[in-house]
């Protein structure tokens, strides 16, 4: 039988986005003054040469289905000027330079159901992953976490309520492509893999697994007479890494598999340096559809954020400036031994002075 | 429209309510009024394998390995591993595509990627999965390359996956921000596409990122995420309009200005002077802008732009959270040449690494094992003294090698001054 003909693909990589920007930005490109906030979710940029162009940004459920999409860019169409992007916190950005566009736009999207906002000193939309949904590894959904957090926190995403900007991210499992936080809801498992023996040999490639733990607990070794691993289970921190390469490892629990909320990361340069986030609550249930613990403790923290914070605080700096035992004491969250970092560095997150409040 | 058995979802009914837009009336729609049967079917499954997962909280889906004639990555396979109980969505693969940097889109365009998915796919798609790329979820077997051919044909490519060059991702830039010091387009554009071997033929010792944010804002977030993070930044005196400051200053009055901003300047380099002028000590601006945020009108980079590049970010797997570190203090970007000399660093970034990285070791990850100093000297970059927070605070180290090495510093410095 011939072979069927194949067609060779075009290797034309990351395609020109020129061709796809609203023509006022094409041609101030590079050539901005300044901008203004005018309302929740709406921006406009001054361009040296007196162009303006308003930005209308709505938060969408990341997820879309085509219907979704095409009343999206009906809107775009009829009331701002056919060019959109995406943020990447997957916000739909719709453009136009014609301000009275603005107005009945945001009124079209609001009508409709969608939020507008995330601009500002609000809580931006959630950045996720793909969890049950469509990922091999997961510990728990992602868009169902989103959607339910995002519906208790919606006020905060269409109004300028906080002290500075909040960023919030999800994570399915431990190695985390959610990313750093100002608020982070990951998952933490708590017991070490439960191994099938008989399938290990013929599925997993045993020496990358090995060399893949953090810690150096799983070791090859014939069980039932058949090539497998094992793991010491004492020195197994649970993280799931090996899960990935060897899914006979299964690592994901109905009971034991739970949720962490890390709080202080912070990508930008503004201010301090860029932060990592840090534990401050576990032993959380993966509570579908809703996750109500999770969610309760997110506005907890959210809440005593915007009462002790300053202005322009982003959360790390809230924190820093208040100190550790005074957030304990403000959000009423336990501090345990599992807070004191025993990592590699760990030295450097310990107290060396005789810096505290009393 | 089918009239399908549709598999029951109590829990996912659930997440309709609220005021959040939800991804389960989308599902539904797609599921309950889409004229083609097939994507009627595809969703029905979907849901229930979803609301399986909802129930018993565990993950069903395995990977695999397909992908396009011609490429070895850029799709994700999945095979449900409750095919039996859903066998609609049994193969639900998702297709990696590179969207535009900054993510620019018309509607027109945007219609026809949705009628091409709604042919061959689920009808269900994201913008951006969390590596930047357009994720369209859910092809099978029979149906992915028929996707990617019609799409490729009109300009669209696939992104990365597994490890190889990644989807690079940039802000939205020079073309609506103020605070852009770069073309971040370009940049992008020149180096992700400078490796479209590596993106499409994973071969590589794991991923490798690029990312670009016009200033240190840094809203793709490349520092803690990049392998190599491209950050617009600026080094002239960056520019005050003196009357639109003073204007701020009469508006909010002088302690909101002493609490918010003066104070507020992480190298303590502003001051308020007579007539509530800014004062600024420009040798120890290090460009942490919250100054240019609150009042953006008023201040802004320097004419002198160019860019940082910082080196090995990466999340938790598997020696713990990375931030990248500075490796070239500054450069330009403006010639032809500038942009092959940032290529080239790339390239002997990746090649080294390709050398010397183990299996699934990420930049950062070999950084920490061989040390900046050896990777430096790998990819024949001088010592500066702003990769540094400190000099080393421990002894134990040889130093026979000293002399020569100041030398090199002042030979390099002597160079600096007659270039300038």
């Amino acid at each position: 039988m011939a072979k069927p003909e194949m067609r060779e693909p075009i290797e034309s990589g990351c395609p020109d986005g020129f061709q796809y920007m609203h023509p006022t930005m094409r041609r101030n490109f590079g050539l901005w003054d300044f901008h203004e906030d005018t309302q929740p979710g709406v921006m406009v940029h001054v361009a040296k040469s007196g162009d303006k162009v308003w930005t209308v940004k709505a938060g969408t459920q990341r997820i879309l289905d085509v219907f979704t999409l095409r009343d999206l860019l009906d809107l775009a169409d009829e009331f701002a000027d056919g060019y959109i992007r995406f943020t990447i916190r997957s916000n739909i950005e719709f453009y136009t330079d014609t301000e009275a566009k603005v107005q009945p736009l945001v009124d079209a999207l609001k009508e409709k159901g969608y939020a507008v906002g995330g601009t500002r000193n609000s809580v931006a939309s959630i950045s996720h992953t793909q969890g049950w949904l469509h990922c091999d590894i997961p510990g728990t959904d992602a868009s169902g976490v989103v959607k339910s957090m995002m519906d208790e926190l919606y006020d905060e995403f269409t109004n300028w309520n906080m002290p500075n900007r909040v960023h919030i991210t999800t994570s399915c499992c431990q190695i985390n492509c959610g990313g750093q936080g100002d608020i982070a809801i990951n998952v933490q498992h708590t017991k070490p893999p439960k191994i099938d023996h008989s399938l290990v040999g013929n599925v997993c490639e045993r020496p990358s697994v090995v060399a893949r733990c953090p810690v150096a607990a799983i070791r090859p070794a014939m069980v039932d007479g058949q090539p497998s691993l094992e793991v010491d289970e004492k020195k197994c921190i649970c993280c799931g890494a090996c899960y990935p390469p060897c899914p006979p490892m299964q690592i994901n629990d109905h009971e034991f598999t739970q949720l962490a909320v890390w709080i202080g990361g912070n990508h930008s340069n503004a201010r301090g340096k860029p932060t990592f986030q840090r534990l401050v609550a576990a032993g959380i249930p993966n509570n579908p559809p809703r996750w109500p613990e999770a969610t309760a403790i997110v506005k907890k923290i959210l809440d005593c954020y915007k009462e002790g914070a300053r202005d322009w605080e982003r959360i790390n700096e809230w924190v820093e400036r208040i100190g550790w035992p005074r957030f304990f004491e403000v959000t009423g969250l336990p501090f345990t031994k599992y807070h004191i970092d025993n990592w590699r560095g760990a030295r450097a997150n310990l107290n060396s002075s005789t810096h505290i409040r009393f | 429209m089918a009239d399908i058995k549709k598999y029951p979802t109590p829990m996912l009914d659930v997440l309709e309510d609220g005021p959040w837009p939800s991804f389960i009336t989308g599902f539904k729609e797609l599921r309950d009024n889409h004229p083609d049967e097939r994507i009627n079917n595809v969703v029905n499954g979907l849901m229930g394998q979803l609301e399986h997962s909802y129930e018993t909280k565990m993950g069903y889906w395995k990977g695999g390995t397909i992908s396009v004639f011609g490429y070895g990555g850029g799709i994700i396979p999945r095979f449900s591993e409750v095919g039996d109980k859903f066998p609609e969505s049994r193969e639900f693969h998702t297709l990696r595509v590179q969207p535009t940097p900054g993510n620019y889109y018309t509607t027109d365009m945007m219609r026809k990627l949705a009628d091409s998915w709604e042919k061959w796919g689920s009808g269900l798609q994201t913008f951006h999965g969390q590596t930047g790329n357009i994720m369209f979820i859910g092809a099978d077997n029979d149906s992915f390359q028929h996707f990617f051919d019609e799409i490729n044909d009109y300009g669209w490519d696939l992104g990365g996956a597994g490890p190889c060059v990644r989807t690079a991702m940039s802000c939205v830039g020079a073309a609506r921000c103020e605070m852009s010091n770069c073309n971040e387009h370009a940049i992008h554009r020149h180096l992700v596409n400078s490796f479209t071997d590596d993106v499409h033929r994973p071969a590589l010792p794991y991923k490798f990122k690029f990312k670009v944010s016009g200033c240190p804002n840094d809203c793709q977030n490349a520092i803690e995420r990049a392998d190599f993070a491209v950050i617009g930044t600026w080094r002239d005196h960056k520019k005050v309009d003196q009357d639109a400051w003073k204007a701020f200053v009469a508006d909010k009055g002088v302690d909101y200005v002493m609490d918010n901003v003066i104070s507020r300047c992480v190298s303590s380099s502003l001051a308020l002077g007579e007539d509530n002028a800014l004062v600024c000590d420009e040798s120890n601006c290090v460009r942490s802008m919250h100054c240019m945020n609150v009042v953006p009108k008023a201040i802004s980079p320097g004419d002198d732009k160019g860019v940082t590049i910082l080196c090995g970010g990466k999340r938790t797997l598997k020696i713990g959270d990375l931030m990248g570190t500075v490796l070239v203090p500054f450069m330009k970007l403006e010639t032809p040449e500038d942009y092959e000399a940032i290529v080239e660093l790339a390239e002997e970034m990746i090649d080294f690494w390709a050398e010397n990285g183990l299996e699934h070791e990420r930049t950062g990850e070999m950084i920490e094992r061989i040390g900046l100093v050896n990777y430096l000297e790998g990819i024949g970059i001088d010592p500066d003294p702003n990769m540094i927070a400190q000099p080393r605070n421990v002894s134990y180290v040889r130093t026979d090698g000293w002399d020569e090495a100041a030398e090199e510093w002042f030979n390099r410095k002597r160079e600096e001054k007659a270039a300038s």
